[in-house]
């Protein structure tokens, strides 16, 4: 095992009781906790859709307001489960010694990573769920192709919660997040199509868009949301499931480096 | 020697012994933290795990769980080899650990509930279980209150509790009484006995000498990772040390001890105390009948030796961190 920390996850179907414990938890705080997923994203959707979109001609054939809609969900999805999988894990695992707890039963590191995992993936669901509902509601996405947003959701989250834990597993404290969330989150942000189209950057910062997890979402989420089959649909779900699945081994062998040495 | 005389007593059981360690080794970046150790504990009996701070007895503990894997060395836990089948091993097994990690996101009851679910018991089962275990713990009218309202001695009551929501056949306690008062030191002594009548196996670490010499049916001696010696409490007692201890302290005791020192076996100083070990302390006892008016400033205990005075004896007067 020494030599062994970057073994192949192995995550059974034990992790159910640590999804649980999350879920038990968030039960107790739901309603602010999806009013704080909500609030923010709303806020800047209508204010910047709105206010700025009034002054755009339409962006890609549609309102703006419709346009950064799209974008917002997978945004969101991405916040949710980037800081579900930073913080809330880091003080599971570091803070409260949740984690310890668990390694005493019958569970492994791997049950425990792999619950966390599908944990901050449904936690960013729910953040894009709320979302969606809302800007549904006020009648900016078209039903019922934009229900497909959802399983692109849950992927979306699986695959930054794994990029998460990866930060998780070599922090040293929480001050070590906001490094990943300058250096990588927010340029990120901006350079996926989130906000605006990609075409109005300068082609090499296309060329490294082009690799980013959150381009390909934003490309599979927004036609779906307007209305349309997505191009190169399995171009795009490879990208994130790939990511999702390597980050997850990188994540559990640097967990298992640290918690089982 | 009494840890081979322990060891061979115990050999016949080896085989359906509820934790079998031999030739334990671990090291940490280059430092040897477990150098080659070697424990058999019976069921149903308690074994103690003695040694100075940083000795290596959690270790040791999380190497006989599976949560490390050692250098070097064979661990059956529960009759599996470990850590090859640790997961299995530990559907029988209970940890009280050093520090307490209760959930603080949820009451009394709920981490119980958390707890058990962990150990692939189903909620009905887990929910009976939960007012006998709170009884136990002395926490029948805390079942909803929530993990910070409590004492140190309520969290570690409930760390217990939750230790045994998998009726456990063995339960490790790493310094289960460490920082409570003395009435719940003696409820959780008087608990872990009643596990051992129910028969239970228990493997404890401790400081507290009394603690072990009560409890404990067998210990082992840790020092820089090495069993330094093994068996019963009062085995360990009568093979290590002489049977009367007189300690002298006060006004001059370190000089009138270090000029009568042929009056005792041994002669240990610690600071101003000066400890005499007497196979026979009338010689030293008489001596200091002259010396010890009321104008004089020396006193002195005499007293029985004690679990603690092998201890000290075996790993030194010296602080470790
Ligand atoms: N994960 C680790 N990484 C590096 N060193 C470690 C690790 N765990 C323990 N050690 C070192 O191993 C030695 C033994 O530690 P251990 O916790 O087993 O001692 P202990 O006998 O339980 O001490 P205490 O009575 O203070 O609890 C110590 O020097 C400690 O610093
Ligand atoms: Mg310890």
């Amino acid at each position: 095992m020494r030599h062994g920390w970057f073994a192949l996850p192995r995550p059974g179907l034990r992790w159910l009781p640590v999804w649980r414990r999350n879920f038990l938890v968030w039960r107790k705080l739901a309603i602010p906790s999806i009013m704080g997923n909500l609030a923010d994203p709303l806020i800047y959707m209508l204010g910047l859709g709105y206010g700025l979109g009034g002054l755009l001609p339409q962006v890609q054939g549609v309102d703006y307001v419709r346009f950064l809609a799209a974008g917002t969900i997978v945004a969101s999805t991405m916040n949710a489960a980037t800081f579900e999988a930073l913080y809330s894990a880091f003080s599971r695992m570091h803070v409260q010694k949740t984690w310890d707890a668990i390694l005493n039963t019958p569970l492994s590191l791997d049950h425990v990573l792999t619950g966390e995992l599908v944990w901050a993936a449904s936690k960013s669901l729910l953040a894009g769920l709320a979302i969606l509902l809302v800007i549904g509601a006020l009648g900016l996405v078209s039903w019922p192709l934009a229900l497909w947003v959802l399983p692109v959701i849950f992927l979306t989250g699986l695959a930054f919660a794994a990029m998460g834990l990866i930060v998780c597993a070599l922090a040293p404290s929480y001050d070590f997040f906001m490094y990943y969330f300058t250096l990588f989150i927010t340029p990120m942000l901006l350079v996926s199509g989130v906000f605006f189209p990609t075409d109005q950057l300068p082609a090499m910062v296309q060329a490294v868009a082009a690799w980013l997890p959150l381009a390909h979402a934003v490309q599979l989420a927004r036609p779906l949301l307007l209305g349309r089959i997505p191009d190169d649909i399995g171009l795009h779900l490879t990208v994130l499931v790939v990511v999702a699945g390597v980050s997850f081994c990188i994540a559990t062998g640097l967990t298992r480096r640290r918690l089982l040495k | 020697m009494a840890s081979l005389t322990g060891l061979t007593a115990s050999t016949a059981s080896v085989s359906d012994a509820a934790l079998h360690v031999s030739g334990l080794c671990k090291s940490y970046a280059g430092e040897t933290v477990i150098a080659g150790i070697d424990f058999v504990v019976p069921p149903a009996t308690c074994f103690g795990l003695l040694g100075p701070n940083g000795a290596g007895k959690t270790t040791t503990l999380r190497c006989c769980l599976g949560l490390t894997t050692p250098d070097r060395g064979h661990i059956r836990l529960a009759g599996r080899p470990v850590p090859a089948e640790a997961e299995a091993a530990r559907t029988r097994v209970g940890v009280v650990p050093q520090f307490d990690n209760l959930d603080p996101d949820f009451t009394s009851s709920e981490n119980l509930l958390v707890y058990g679910r962990y150990f692939g018991i189903k909620d009905a089962v887990i929910r009976d279980r939960i007012p006998g275990l709170l009884d136990f713990a002395g926490l029948t009218g805390k079942a909803n209150a929530r993990i910070q309202s409590l004492s140190g001695g309520m969290k570690r009551r409930l760390t217990l509790a939750r230790a045994l929501i998998n009726d456990p056949d063995i339960i490790f306690l790493d310094e289960p009484t460490t920082g409570l008062d003395p009435q719940a030191r003696h409820l959780i002594w008087e608990r872990l006995k009643r596990l051992m009548v129910g028969g239970k196996t228990l493997i404890l670490t401790t400081h507290f000498m009394d603690e072990a010499e009560r409890l404990c049916d067998r210990l082992a001696i840790l020092d820089h990772g090495v069993l330094i010696a093994e068996g019963a409490p009062r085995e360990l007692i009568a093979s290590h040390i002489e049977p009367q201890v007189v300690e002298i302290f006060g006004e001059g005791a370190a000089a009138w001890a270090a000029i009568r020192q042929g009056l005792g076996e041994r002669l240990e100083m610690a600071g101003d105390t000066a400890f005499f070990y007497c196979r026979d302390a009338a010689p030293l006892l008489a001596a200091l009948a002259g010396e010890t008016g009321p104008a004089s400033g020396l006193r002195y205990v005499h007293r029985a030796a004690s679990l603690e005075d092998v201890f000290l004896k075996l790993t030194g007067r010296d602080l470790r961190d």
